[in-house]
């Protein structure tokens, strides 16, 4: 069993007697479980899509401790889905936000906030005081930390992840169960998976899968049932499918398997190839700023502007002076363009045209630059009429 | 033939195609001719030696190919092929 052992002696009130009604009357559950939740510490890194279903199922459930890793601010564009928070809440820390809502179902529940992202210095000792960790993170990096470190201390990992209308979720690191690591030893090079800022998301889509991960806690805490180690679920929302996959413990897993080679937590930014983040990112050669754009068109400068976007996206917001060609379609339209001309390349907010830029440079266009921002930037600084999404 | 199911991040490549049909005796097989018809494809798939990328997973209906035999995993008509790529969102 996952959940510390309950102290002999710890009880429940009257008022958690009546609150938890449904579940005592469950044999599964009963009192017995009951007070193992309450006894039991779930570690949640995350606020956001997958942590906002997590976090309040868990405190409604009565699990006696969450905590929560979280550093984020609440944002207007996070309302569509992390339904933890709302529109009250923009502007505040997505932990106050969270902890409020939680506390507010069920002020029995402890929960210890950790305003801090989960590094390679502190993730051994916060994950250490857990029982089970809920991994609701958004990027490789900190999902192979979160991995390492559940494996290193032998706390299962309740796996859950998301892009556009699809979702996966697992539970790793049980005793004789694999590990992320065993699903996926590398992850992708950066770039080659957009995120779902840069892909989108349904918003309803963490909402299932973070349920999936809270109903897998549960069943852990209470020793209960079946619980998704081993088993890989794949989810489909546009075509409402779920699909389960085999998931084996792999022989030549680097962290679980019998030749292991890390021992110890790595440094996950650099085994990701993502540079670490910075406030400002540092200007590239090839970089224009989207005022300086608005003074070359007002000066007649004679240069095309290329928004990269796709259709979708063109339709919400545009420059008028932009002609439209979406990053995927640009190898196959090259001929449409002229290697002497010039060129300024934008999208949402800089990293597709830069891709852009990229792709015109190797083919032999010399004069090639990118809106540093995108058309976000663009609103920002040169037209505030145009709506940011 | 058998159906190669395509994941959302890799559809763009196989002109939006959610469930590509193709000829082939193994897994193997049946990728190539996936990539020989959708080129673009091919290194999402398979690093500079020709090996599956190790962030991509291919299943035989519930099975992990890695786990039979690999690229030489026989296929039947009625078998299903995913490509499953690691997915990190969670925001």
């Amino acid at each position: 069993m996952a959940a510390t052992i309950a102290p002999p002696g710890l009880s429940l009130t009257n008022e958690e007697i009546n609150r938890y009604s449904r579940h005592l009357i469950l044999p599964e559950v009963g009192m017995e479980g009951q007070i193992q939740l309450k006894a039991s510490k779930v570690l949640c890194i995350g606020t956001g899509g997958l942590g906002a279903p997590i976090g309040m199922y868990l405190a409604a459930a009565g699990v006696g401790t969450i905590g929560l890793v979280d550093f984020d601010v609440v944002d207007r564009t996070n309302l569509q889905r992390q339904i933890i928070h709302g529109t009250k809440d923009i502007g505040r820390k997505k932990l106050d936000s969270a902890a409020d809502t939680m506390l507010d179902i069920n002020p029995n529940v402890n929960i210890v906030k950790y305003e801090a992202a989960l590094t390679s210095e502190n993730a051994l000792d916060i994950v250490r005081q857990y029982d089970v960790v809920v991994d609701g993170t958004d990027n490789f990096p900190t999902r192979y930390l979160v991995n390492d470190a559940c494996v290193l201390t032998g706390k299962p990992n309740v796996y859950g992840s998301i892009f556009r209308f699809e979702g996966q979720a697992s539970v790793f690191a049980t005793k004789d169960g694999p590990c992320y690591r065993c699903l996926y030893p590398e992850p992708p090079p950066p770039g080659l998976v957009p995120s779902c800022a840069e892909g989108g998301v349904l918003g309803i889509l963490p909402g299932l899968i973070g349920v999936i991960q809270a109903t897998e806690v549960v069943k852990l805490l209470l020793g209960k049932g079946e619980t998704l180690a081993g088993r890989l679920v794949l989810y489909d929302a546009l075509n409402m499918k779920f699909r389960e996959m085999r998931l084996r413990k792999s022989p030549e897993c680097p962290i679980c398997g019998p030749n292991r080679t890390i021992t110890a937590l790595i440094d996950y930014h650099q085994f990701c190839g993502v540079p670490r983040e910075t406030a400002e990112p540092a200007t590239v050669q090839g970089d224009i700023d989207p005022t300086e754009v608005k003074a070359l068109l007002d000066k007649h400068h004679h240069f095309t502007l290329i928004d990269v976007r796709e259709p979708h996206e063109h339709q919400i917001c545009r420059i008028p002076a932009a002609r439209l060609i979406p990053l995927g379609d640009l190898p196959k339209r090259l001929a449409e363009l002229d290697r002497s001309a010039e060129y300024i390349m934008h999208c949402k907010s800089g990293v597709r045209s830069a891709k852009a830029c990229d792709l015109l440079k190797m083919n032999g266009f010399q004069k090639v630059r990118n809106m540093k921002g995108g058309i976000l930037a663009w609103a920002d600084k040169v037209d505030p009429s145009v709506p940011k999404y | 033939m058998p159906k190669i199911l395509i994941p959302t991040p890799l559809r763009q490549f196989v002109d939006k195609q959610d469930a590509v049909t193709v000829a082939g005796a193994t897994v193997g097989e049946l990728l190539q001719a996936l990539t020989n018809q959708h080129a673009d494809l091919r290194k999402h798939l398979y690093n500079d030696e020709g090996k599956l990328r190790s962030f991509v997973n291919v299943y035989l209906n519930d099975e992990d190919i890695r786990y039979l035999d690999k690229d030489a995993t026989a296929v039947k008509d009625s078998d299903t092929i995913s490509i499953v790529p690691s997915i990190a969102g969670g925001r």
